[in-house]
This record gives C-alpha cells, structure tokens and sequence, in this order.
C-alpha cells in the first residue's frame, strides 16, 4: 500500500491504461473504470461518510455523477484526468449533497445498528477478534473530527498518496498531510484509553 | 498496538494502526454494478426487431429497429442521451421477454419508469392494460387517471414514453378511427395496429356515421367498437350510439370490460 517507485510506476501505467480506455470508448472503459474504483470508492463512502448513510446508495450515485461528467469530457480533458483523486472527489461531494439534502428533509435513517460487513476477499480475516477489532476500529474512525476522518481514511483504507488526499479533499499537500498524522495520533490514544479501560479480550 | 508517530507521508507502513486502517477496505456487494449500468439487448418481435434496454428495475427504453435505422450505435447513443446512464451488451433478455414479445401479452413485464413524472407514469400504467388488438380514445386514458380535462397532456405524455410497442400507446388512438400520431410516426402506428387484427376500416366508417359506441341489445352493454365483446355481437343485435349518454337513455350500461365512461360530447378528435 505504500506508494515505493515500483509502485509510483505500476499506478502510472494502470492509470494511463483506465485513462486510454475511457476515452477510446466511454462504456466499456467505464466498465473497467469501476471494477477498479469501486472497492476503495464504497469502502471510502462507508468508513468516512459515518453510518448515516447508504453506502451502497451513496457508491452507485458517484459513479453516475462521474460518468455524467466524463460524458461532457473530450479526449485531451480524459488523458489529464487523476481518475483516482478525482472520483474520490465527486464521492465527497455527493455525500456533501446527501447529506444536505436529508439536513433539510430530516429521515428516519438509524444512526445505529450498523452490521460491519464481512470481507469477501478474505475469509480468514473474518474470525471473530478480527471482526470486532474492525468494528471497534471503525467506530472509532467514524468518531474522528470529519477533516482527518476524510483524509485518513482516504489515505489508508483508499490507499491513496498524501497528494491524491489533497486532491481529493481539496487542500493543500501540508494540510492533508497534517490532517492524516492528527487523526493518527488521535486514533492511537483513543485506543490507548479504551485499552486502559475496557476488559481485554 | 505498536506507537510510532508517521507522518504518512508515502512511507511504507510498517505499523500496526496503518494495517489495521487498510483492512478497513471492503468489497462492495454484487449488486452495486446492477444498480450503475443498465443492459441493452435485440430482441425479434413479429412487427419487427426491438432495441431493448433494461436494468434490475425493469424495461427502461425501447425503441424499434426501423425507428434507429437498423443501426445499434443510434440506439445507444439515444439512450445515453436520454438517461445519461452506461449500458453494456446483455448476456440475455430480461426475464420474460421473448414470450412477451411472441405473444403479445406484455402486461406481466416489469418495467422502470422512475424517470418519469406521476402524471406520465400514471398514462403508462392505464395505457399498458389495454388488451392486444383494441384501441382506446385519448379522452378514455385522461378520465382512466381521474384528469378527464387532461386529454392533450395525455398525448404528450404518450409521446414521451420510453417503452413503446411494450407499453403499447399505439392503442390510444383518436376515436374517428385515424390512428394518431406515434412516437414512431402515423404510418408505424397504424401498421402495428393492423398486425393485432385492428379493424381500423371498420372503426373509420362507423365514425363516418357518428357511431362512436356499440351496444348489443341482447345484453343491454354498450362497449368501444374494438372491444373484443363489441366485436361478437352479431348485425342484428348491433346498435350504434354517438355517445355514452345516448347509450345510456336506451337502457345501456358501460361494459366493465372496455369502460367506455367517457361523459364529454362525441369524444371525437384528441
């Protein structure tokens, strides 16, 4: 997940190819354009969004925004595209919307209750300890002030470099780097106090 | 948990927290794909060949082979247009369809109109009932929806609906017999009809004489001239009537099956 030059290299080339491919034909290129974004685009929604919302709901509209905007994109404008910080973007800012949208008609969306969805890749990942060290990491991720929830959750479960957070969130580098090492620090000792506190497992 | 400060700046991690973060990611469920493109698929209909495009919601847009020139890429490029939505070649047909289009009988498909207004949805579902091989006035669709006064409204809305053929507005017709206009244009409407057996002849020539309804006077049941039940009737029981009104001072009662209700003048024209 870190981004070594090996990496900076493979995420050059993948990009190049997501970027050709939108272009060459809108439909199939999309097609290939989700299958890639659209885990870190759902985990981002349903770890950074807090429970609040449907992240399925919230996932599908992204991707539609995105492809409403790509529709009135050219070629020139597909091949500068970030495509990663870029859909992350318009994830943000869906969810800016929803979240609007329900402020002024207020819901019955349960704040609660949440089931922390089981991870299809991984099976031994989801041994029980394993499964509620997510669900308390979660909880504690969806604690966090909104700005270092964003990018922290941008940078390591999006796996995104510090400069595609900064994209994404729409600050500068400094700022989304010291957004990410705040909400680090913050994590910890939350982690810290419940270790004190809680009856270890 | 192992504490050490990064900075996260491009590092890789080898602390526990970071690890504990990314595993945070999860897999979307399946059904998230469904619910971003929509399929399309070509489908042989006895009136000809039908660009069909649909989703896990149901039948979203059609349009005939003829409308698009034979050609796939007009059809795509109308729907992209209209729904601003991608769609992707289907494996197979929506669940039902081949026999849909076989027989005729399309009112058990299920179709997705959530672009549509109320107004629009409701002339959908009304028109969408209205059996193979009849016809209907615009002013029967308007009173069906409870606008009677909403008739040309009626035939925009018609003239916007996405699934035609499927949800057949080429059964709502002008009640002198002239077919009206279609989304396909008059011609294409009027062949449709004669393909389920319409009588256009027929209806344009009672219309000729002001004969808007028939009624049987064995059973006291007046119906629109294409209702199957109009059409057993035999000569000699066969009365003509210009309005449901005149209908109804002879002692005739609206079938229940065409619901001929309509209580405005002639009910021509619309």
């Amino acid at each position: 997940m870190g981004v070594d030059a090996n990496g900076e290299e493979a995420h050059a080339a993948e990009t190049e190819r997501l970027r050709s491919m939108l272009a060459d034909d809108l439909d199939v290129g999309f097609a290939e354009f989700v299958r890639v974004f659209q885990r870190p685009v759902y985990s981002a929604v349903l770890r950074a969004c807090g429970h609040a919302v449907d992240a399925e709901d919230l996932a599908a509209e992204t991707f539609l925004r995105a492809y409403r905007a790509l529709r009135g994109y050219d070629r020139r404008r597909i091949m500068a595209l970030q495509p990663r910080a870029w859909l992350m973007t318009v994830a943000l800012n869906t969810w800016r919307n929803q979240v609007r949208d329900r402020a002024r008609q207020p819901s019955e969306v349960p704040l609660d209750g949440e089931v922390e969805p089981r991870s299809a890749t991984d099976p031994v990942a989801d041994t029980v300890s394993r499964l509620e060290d997510r669900r308390l990491l979660a909880t504690l991720v969806v604690g966090l002030p909104a700005a270092q929830r964003l990018a922290l959750v941008l940078r390591y479960v999006c796996d995104l470099s510090v400069v595609e957070v900064a994209e994404a969130i729409g600050c500068p580098a400094g700022t989304a780097k010291s957004h990410v090492s705040r909400g680090l620090r913050r994590l910890r000792a939350e982690h810290a106090v419940r270790e004190l506190y809680e009856v270890p497992r | 948990m192992v504490i050490i400060d990064r900075d996260g700046g491009g590092s890789p991690p080898v602390d526990e927290l970071e690890a504990a973060l990314a595993a945070l990611a999860v897999d979307p469920p399946a059904s998230l794909s469904a619910r971003i493109f929509a399929q399309w698929c070509r489908v042989t209909s006895p009136t000809g060949d039908l660009y069909v495009a649909f989703s896990d919601q149901g039948i979203s847009y059609v349009r005939t082979a003829e409308a698009v020139g034979d050609d796939e890429t007009v059809f795509l490029e109308s729907f992209r247009a209209r729904f601003e939505r991608p769609l992707l070649a289907a494996d197979r047909p929506p669940p039902g369809l081949l026999p849909a289009v076989r027989t005729g009988r399309t009112r058990p498909l299920r179709f997705d109109l959530g672009q549509l207004t109320d107004f629009e949805r409701a002339v959908l579902t009304v028109t969408a009932q209205i059996p193979a091989g009849q016809t209907r006035p615009y002013g029967w669709v308007a009173k069906e929806i409870g606008r009677p006064k909403a008739v040309r409204a009626v035939g925009t809305a018609l003239g916007r609906n996405p699934v035609p053929v499927l949800i057949p507005c080429h059964r709502v017709t002008r009640s002198d017999g002239v077919p009206g206009e279609y989304v396909f244009g008059p011609q294409a409407k009027e062949r449709l009809l004669r393909a389920e057996a319409v009588n256009l002849d027929e209806v344009r020539e009672l219309a000729s004489e002001r004969i808007f309804y028939l009624g049987s006077d064995t059973t006291g049941i007046v119906c629109f001239p294409t209702c199957h039940h109009a059409r057993r009737i035999t000569a000699k029981h066969r009365k003509g009537f210009r309005n449901i009104e005149q209908a109804a001072e002879h002692g005739y009662r609206p079938c229940l099956h065409c619901r001929p209700g309509i209580a405005t003048g002639d009910a021509v024209g619309a």
